[in-house]
């Protein structure tokens, strides 16, 4: 469990990765060496997995495909979910596994310049694989919103006056 | 043709702020940090149950003393929060923003030949409205030294004996000060002995960083005293809404709303349905709101001590004041001078009384982003001036 301080730090770091050890010294109210030596534990913990910023590829033009698969398993005695999620993994186009309650088991996000090269992905590559029972493919047309940020068409800033009592 | 206005109406002057508006108005690019108001805007939950009121065609007057559900929420909010009980029936009313719960109270508890004791510096529209009613002001000066909270002292030598109401207001619009229980005793002790009623104005409340917020009429035997009032202004980004409220001893409420029904009739339906929202589900947000206000706290705490200015830490609002007297410069040549060499706009402290001069008021409603970078032109500006 997180201490209140801890909390804070934590969630300002995942809103703004870039800020200095100082400058979140000075936000928190907390010492730099406090900071550092939480940062430093976390990121051994894997508590802190990566610092990355959140990129809209969409807008520079680039071609980019996503597609969230759902995926069938045969749960085989011994094999398991696991095995298969660890299996899926390793593949570089396959960015996200997650194991599902509901209709099917897992949810796989895959990436590629073409829906082409994913639906040939899923087919020669997912598809395949021993203990897949089926998949379903369904492909991002447009993204609104992503990790709590609006992406499309942002809502006006709002105007105040200038200088207010 | 203004030889038809009122004496009254005549002579009440122009507020600082507003002098400083409209030069801040004049110019292009100004990074201003001084806004009295939350960058924020309304929780979309708050929004959206505002919105879906009109669409359901919720637009007729409501009770004078407001929407009944409004009020038990609020006296709910008030016991959980301040531990002090209010009758939702009598002892509350709904009033069109904190500041008209204000005007009424000095409305109906001064008059000509009374006396309204006002902290000093304080929010612009405590004086004007005991002015309006007729009332003449005697300010209690307040000092950095202090934390800018009001002592006893000052109070004392403040008082005369036609003195009937005492303004208190924290956490203070424009110093960021608080008062603790115990700050507070010594007050409660000369109110109840020398017969005065208070108008405690506490809208910034829920934006306190150490601690809880001590209500004033919780302490002993000031809940009959005192009218508190308040509003979701600052706590839930609802300033153009226009819905606040005052509690207090039903005689009192029972007069406000009297006034209230005739010049207001009601509070706006739509932003008191919003209102009652914002206390059913978006608690969250506003501590989230408050969580943000509390970095830039510290982050505009530490450039003004780091620029060589002398700062008390504030530990509510969302206000810093600083002491620039090490420049040389009065409050208004200070923010002036700032503006037209580095576009920054500050509220001068005088805007807010005679016991802020040699301070700014600056407001951390605003990103991180403007207020760095306001913070290194202040820098700049500072730094050729020590």
């Amino acid at each position: 469990m997180l201490t209140n301080e801890d909390r804070k730090l934590l969630e300002l770091i995942s809103t703004d990765y870039r800020l200095s050890t100082d400058e979140l010294s000075i936000q928190t109210g907390l010492s730099k060496e406090y900071v550092e030596e939480r940062i430093k534990q976390w990121e051994e913990e894997k508590i802190i997995v990566q610092y990355n910023p959140l990129i809209n590829w969409e807008r520079t033009g680039e071609p980019i495909v996503t597609a969230l698969i759902d995926v069938k398993v045969l749960p085989q005695r011994g094999y398991g979910f696991d095995k298969v999620a660890k299996r899926l993994q390793k593949f570089p186009e396959i960015k996200a596994v997650y194991l599902m309650s509901g209709g099917y088991d897992l949810s796989i996000l895959i990436e590629g310049k073409t829906m082409q090269e994913v639906a040939l992905f899923v087919a020669e590559k997912l598809a395949p694989l021993e203990h897949i029972q089926s998949t379903a493919t369904h492909f991002i047309l447009r993204r609104y919103k992503q990790d709590g940020v609006e992406l499309l068409g942002e809502e006006e800033a709002p105007e105040r006056l200038v200088i207010s009592p | 043709m203004k030889q038809y206005l009122s004496p009254v109406a005549a002579k009440l002057p122009p507020s600082g702020i507003r002098k400083f508006f409209d030069l801040v108005s004049t110019m292009k690019n100004v990074i201003s940090l001084g806004v009295g108001e939350p960058d924020f805007i309304t929780p979309w939950t708050v929004r959206e149950s505002g919105i879906f009121s009109l669409e359901q065609g919720q637009t007729m007057y409501t009770s004078n003393s407001g929407i009944f559900e409004l009020r038990e929420a609020l006296t709910r909010n008030m016991s959980k929060n301040f531990g002090v009980e209010y009758n939702p029936h009598d002892e509350v009313l709904v009033t069109v923003g904190a500041s008209e719960a204000v005007d009424l109270v000095m409305r109906a508890l001064v008059g000509p030949g009374d006396a309204v004791l006002i902290p000093d510096p304080s929010y612009v529209s405590y004086a004007p409205c005991a002015t309006l009613a007729g009332a003449e002001v005697h300010y209690i000066p307040t000092r950095a030294e202090e934390g800018f909270r009001l002592r006893v002292e000052d109070l004392e030598q403040a008082y005369t004996p036609n003195a009937k109401l005492l303004v208190l207001s924290y956490p203070n619009n424009p110093t960021g000060a608080i008062m603790t229980r115990e700050d507070y005793l010594p007050i409660a002790k000369f109110v109840s002995e020398h017969d005065l009623i208070v108008l405690s104005d506490e809208i910034y409340s829920d934006l306190t960083y150490d601690g809880t917020h001590t209500a004033f009429a919780s302490l002993p035997l000031m809940k009959n005293r005192t009218l508190h009032v308040s509003g979701f202004s600052k706590s839930y980004a609802m300033t153009g809404w226009r819905v606040g409220y005052v509690a207090g001893h039903s005689d009192l409420i029972q007069a406000l709303t009297r006034i209230h029904q005739y010049t207001m009739l009601c509070a706006p339906i739509t932003a008191q349905v919003a209102a009652l929202e914002a206390l059913r589900s978006a608690e969250q947000s506003m501590r989230d709101m408050v969580g943000t206000y509390d970095r830039r706290r510290r982050m505009m705490v530490h450039g003004f001590r780091k620029m060589g200015l002398s700062c008390f830490e504030p530990l509510g609002a969302f206000y810093v004041f600083p002491d620039i007297s090490a420049t040389g410069l009065t409050s208004e040549e200070f923010a002036e001078q700032l503006l037209r060499e580095e576009n920054v706009a500050v509220v001068p402290g005088t805007a807010f009384g005679p016991s802020g001069e040699g301070h700014i008021r600056c407001s951390y409603a605003y990103s991180t982003e403007q207020i760095q970078e306001a913070l290194n032109r202040m820098e700049r500006f500072v730094q050729k001036r020590l």
